[in-house]
């Protein structure tokens, strides 16, 4: 990490005991530090960190997390205020500030080991609006599904539950009664015995005064009031006038606007420029070359654009330059192969003797299965506008990290991280993608560079084309059928191992699993692609579960059920969506149906995917969708994101690919990286079971179980197995029946 | 110098004919609700109304809209109350990220006004040159039936669009 990491910390806190304790306590009245900002009117009292009520009796949930579109901004308002019995119409929300306060490591930690168990010491909570970070650790994320199911379950409804208990500590001082006799009510402390009643407004002078509990009484959920309802966003009125804030819409007193060229093979440098046709162009006030790219600054974004196209711009060679997707694919197999001769696999999950099983095994089934790399392609395309001037930076953008991004844009100018001001706003789509700083940190250099503030915008060419990519990845398998045509043995091999950790498992009860992989290191680079590493096993491993399904013989649902004797959760989903499919229902000529199962970020989902192949296309006619997140906190909110998951899932599967060639990303546009539009999207009827289990994410699970679930169906329509993504390098043309009557 | 009406006011602008209106709207007029997706005619999501008609802003010169009425996501209120569209897409909870909606909603106004009743694959025809990368697609389908019916209802004298209560419809 950079030199200004500790000072910047030192400089907020106190070190105990090991570890950094930030203290953002606003007491009432207290117009410093820098929670100080958000306290913006008289009457306003800031509770403690989370949770700000106005004279008028507002609610204000203070999240610190980046809404790109997922919902959680007011799914984790909704937790605080159904705790605090707030009235839903009353509620605000606030992004809490790019500061060390609102770090969270409960939230870094759980992305980073896939969202399991979070140890309570690093969860944040009102204890005394205390935090214990890291003081290496400077994650603000949104991602890993997981503002519910941490900030949300740990801290939001800890939060609201507090500022209850304050409220009804400071009436019951007014009113000179016991506590015990108050209770909360939308929006007002009420006091039975006397009828008497007051509104949160009214008692948030004298309640701020007081010290939050920091293990308040939270609700059953029989008690709850919000929770487990469909309330209405709190972000969609302003989605709908286009009056809603996203970053490329920032605007900054005398700003000028770039446009970017970055070296076209990952790792080149700038070796020439010749920008004298583009300074003659109009509005055109510099052009400015990076070690790996060259800007044109201007008064107007086309202008930009237009002058950058007027660039010579030579690149240094490097040794992927004559690289191809192909030669990735035999790399990897290349690496599997010596990693199995060497016998150095790096061991995912070891259980019995898979080898031994599968050399006994009656029937052995082997397929390999690639995926290409993909792109995140958010409708708002990579943006951020800087203003770099007297040593520090103010930065307008959107992302899922802005404390991260403040840090990486302080390394990058050489400042202290106090030195840097970000200013979020609503993402134009995130996908994982606007969780690397890259654009902020050129943004940054482009303002120190020409002195003015300056609005970077990339290209859509240039978003396709400096993306960082779900990799490519190459997964072999090998099962083992016993002589009864049971299940017994699973060895899988894979390259490129990010996070979760468990993605490559799977929930079946085989007695003897080996899962390995290899490391092939490619000079693609990598990023979180909504679902992480789910995406790519959940379409190899439940693709191969039903190829092995049909080498038993077996019905692939059936097959899966009768698996899942450790898994009641995932059993329960599964026999729920065959059911709501009709599963056993006969299907037209050319029409076909699939299943998948998977489980990720906490939660369960299994699809039933139908579709027509006619003329060699497929035409996805239907998705039903069972998830269980164990609680669903909106439910509308979780259809909506199971919705979501699958459109983007189903692109992935039908049309996506990012394929390199000499060493650079062939694709550049909407018209060679296909999306799904509205004429291709199926029906989606999506089914909630509230298991009572732990909460789970909602922005990823509907993800990861399309692709398989769609390839199967493929199968059952027309014999062909997809083990390669996209369906559509296949040409398909569906089966047709031998028949006496056809003769 | 080029003028044009813009949400019923007369703009000038002083730029250079050829650039694209999307960046008139966003940088001179400041109307930022209006996007940039892909500049290639190719997302939608920069879709406004030229004389009532649905166009892709990134690809068309301002010199073609010289003298002709532009009506953006802006300009879609009547006043404090919101396009009975707009309604509509509030009451299905349609948007996510919300970036591309400006488009699919200026493609959806446009729509109903040639075809007040429109099936699904009228819908299809008329919105698939709006990506969302959300997948709001079912969403944005049921909040136009939807709409279709509250305008058909507005010409009957009836009452618009009932304010939003997701729990009726989530059932």
């Amino acid at each position: 990490m950079g030199k200004w990491t500790r000072r910047a910390l030192l400089a907020t806190g106190t070190v105990a005991g090991g570890a950094l304790l930030v203290g953002i306590v606003i007491r009432p009245g207290d117009r410093r530090g820098e929670l100080a900002p958000m306290v913006t009117g008289d009457g306003e009292h800031l509770i403690h960190a989370w949770v700000k009520l106005g004279a008028d009796n507002s609610v204000t949930a203070i999240v610190p997390h980046s809404e790109m579109g997922q919902g959680a901004q007011s799914a984790l308002a909704q937790m605080l205020a159904d705790e605090l019995d707030a009235r839903w119409e009353d509620v605000r929300v606030l992004e809490a500030p790019a500061a060390d306060g609102y770090a969270n490591y409960a939230l870094a930690k759980g992305f980073l080991a896939g969202g399991l168990d979070i140890p309570k010491v690093l969860v944040p909570t009102v204890d005394g609006a205390m935090m214990t970070i890291s003081d290496f650790m400077h994650l603000q994320i949104t991602g890993g599904s997981l503002s519910v199911r941490t900030t949300g379950v740990h801290g939001m409804r800890v939060a609201g539950a507090a500022a209850k208990q304050l409220l009804l500590a400071a009436a019951a001082a007014r009113w000179e009664v016991p506590e015990s006799e108050l209770s909360g009510r939308a929006g007002q402390v009420i006091h039975e015995p006397s009828g008497r009643s007051a509104p949160y407004g009214e008692l948030a002078e004298a309640a701020g005064l007081l010290q939050p509990s920091a293990k308040p009484t939270l609700k059953t959920p029989d008690q709850f009031t919000l929770m487990g309802r469909s309330v209405a966003r709190l972000d969609i009125p302003a989605k709908v006038t286009g009056a809603a804030g996203f970053g490329i819409d920032a605007r900054v007193p005398g700003m000028k606007y770039a446009a970017i060229r970055r070296a076209p093979v990952f790792g080149a440098q700038v070796q020439r420029v010749d920008d004298a046709a583009a300074l003659n162009m109009p509005g055109v006030y510099r052009v400015v070359t990076l070690e790996d790219a060259v800007a044109v600054v201007a008064d107007g974004y086309w202008q930009a654009e237009q002058a950058l196209g007027n660039v010579q711009i030579s690149w240094t060679a490097t040794d992927v330059d004559g690289i191809d997707s192909e030669a990735l694919f035999a790399q990897f197999e290349r690496d599997m192969d010596a990693a199995l001769a060497d016998g150095d696999e790096h061991t995912d999950l070891a259980l019995g003797d898979a080898r031994g099983a599968l050399a006994r095994a009656a029937t052995v089934v082997e397929a390999a299965y690639r995926v290409p790399y993909l792109a995140h392609a958010c409708m708002e395309p990579m943006n951020a506008t800087a203003r770099v001037a007297d040593g520090a930076c103010e930065l307008w953008t959107s992302t899922q990290n802005p404390l991260g991004f403040r840090y990486a844009v302080a390394d990058a100018l050489e400042l202290d991280a106090d030195r840097v001001t970000v200013h979020n706003a609503y993402m134009g789509g995130g996908f994982g993608r606007r969780s690397d700083p890259d654009y902020a940190i050129q943004a940054a250099r482009l303002s120190a560079a020409v002195n003015a503030p300056v609005k970077l915008i990339w290209s859509r060419e240039e978003d396709i084309r400096q993306d960082h990519y779900r990799p490519a990845v190459l997964s072999r398998f090998k099962a083992g059928l016993d002589a009864s045509g049971k299940l017994v043995a699973w060895e899988n091999q894979y390259v490129d191992k990010h996070e979760p950790a468990e993605a490559p498992h799977v929930p079946y009860a085989i007695a003897h699993q080996f899962v390995h992989w290899a490391d092939s290191p490619t000079h693609v680079p990598f990023g979180p692609w909504r679902s992480v590493d789910h995406s790519q096993h959940g379409f190899f491993t439940e693709s191969f579960i039903d190829e092995v399904a049909h080498a038993a013989g077996r019905d692939p649902f059936e097959f899966r059920r009768e698996l899942l004797t450790d898994a009641p959760r995932q059993r329960a989903a599964l026999e729920l969506a065959a059911e709501k499919s009709d599963w056993t229902r006969p299907l037209g000529p050319g029409q076909g149906r699939g299943i998948s199962l998977q489980t990720s970020f906490g939660s369960i989902v299994a699809q039933v995917v139908e579709v027509t192949v006619a003329n060699g296309k497929v035409k996805v006619d239907r998705v039903v969708c069972v998830a269980d997140p164990g609680f669903a906190v909106s439910p509308d909110g979780l259809t909506a994101q199971m919705e979501s998951g699958i459109v983007y899932g189903l692109t992935a599967a039908l049309y996506g690919e990012i394929y390199i060639d000499n060493g650079a990303v062939s694709q550049s546009n909407f018209h060679d990286y296909r999306m799904v539009r509205m004429d291709e999207t199926p029906v989606i009827e999506t089914h909630i079971i509230n298991s009572g289990a732990p909460w789970g994410g909602a922005g990823e699970p509907g993800t990861p179980g399309i692709a398989p679930a769609l390839a199967n169906a493929v199968f059952d329509a027309t014999g062909t197995r997809i083990r390669e993504l996209p369906v559509g390098r296949y040409d398909l043309d569906f089966r047709i029946e031998e028949t006496d009557e056809v003769g | 110098m080029i003028t044009l009406t813009v949400n019923g006011a007369p703009q000038d602008v002083d730029v250079d004919p050829s650039t694209p209106l999307l960046w008139v709207i966003r940088e001179n007029l400041a109307l930022t609700g209006t996007k940039f997706g892909c500049g290639i005619a190719q997302c939608g999501s920069c879709t406004v109304h030229l004389n009532g008609r649905p166009i892709r802003a990134c690809v068309t010169p301002v010199s073609a809209a010289a003298g002709q009425t532009l009506t953006t996501i802006e300009g879609l209120a009547d006043g404090g109350e919101l396009h009975p569209v707009q309604q509509a897409w509030i009451a299905e909870q349609v948007p996510q990220c919300g970036y591309c909606q400006s488009g699919q909603i200026m493609s959806a106004v446009a729509l109903l006004r040639d075809n007040p009743d429109p099936d699904d694959a009228a819908i299809d025809q008329a919105l698939k040159g709006n990506i969302c990368r959300c997948g709001t697609y079912p969403r944005v389908r049921r909040a136009i039936h939807r709409a279709a019916g509250s305008l058909a209802a507005d010409a009957a004298g009836a009452v618009a669009v009932q304010s939003y209560d997701p729990e009726v419809r989530h059932g």
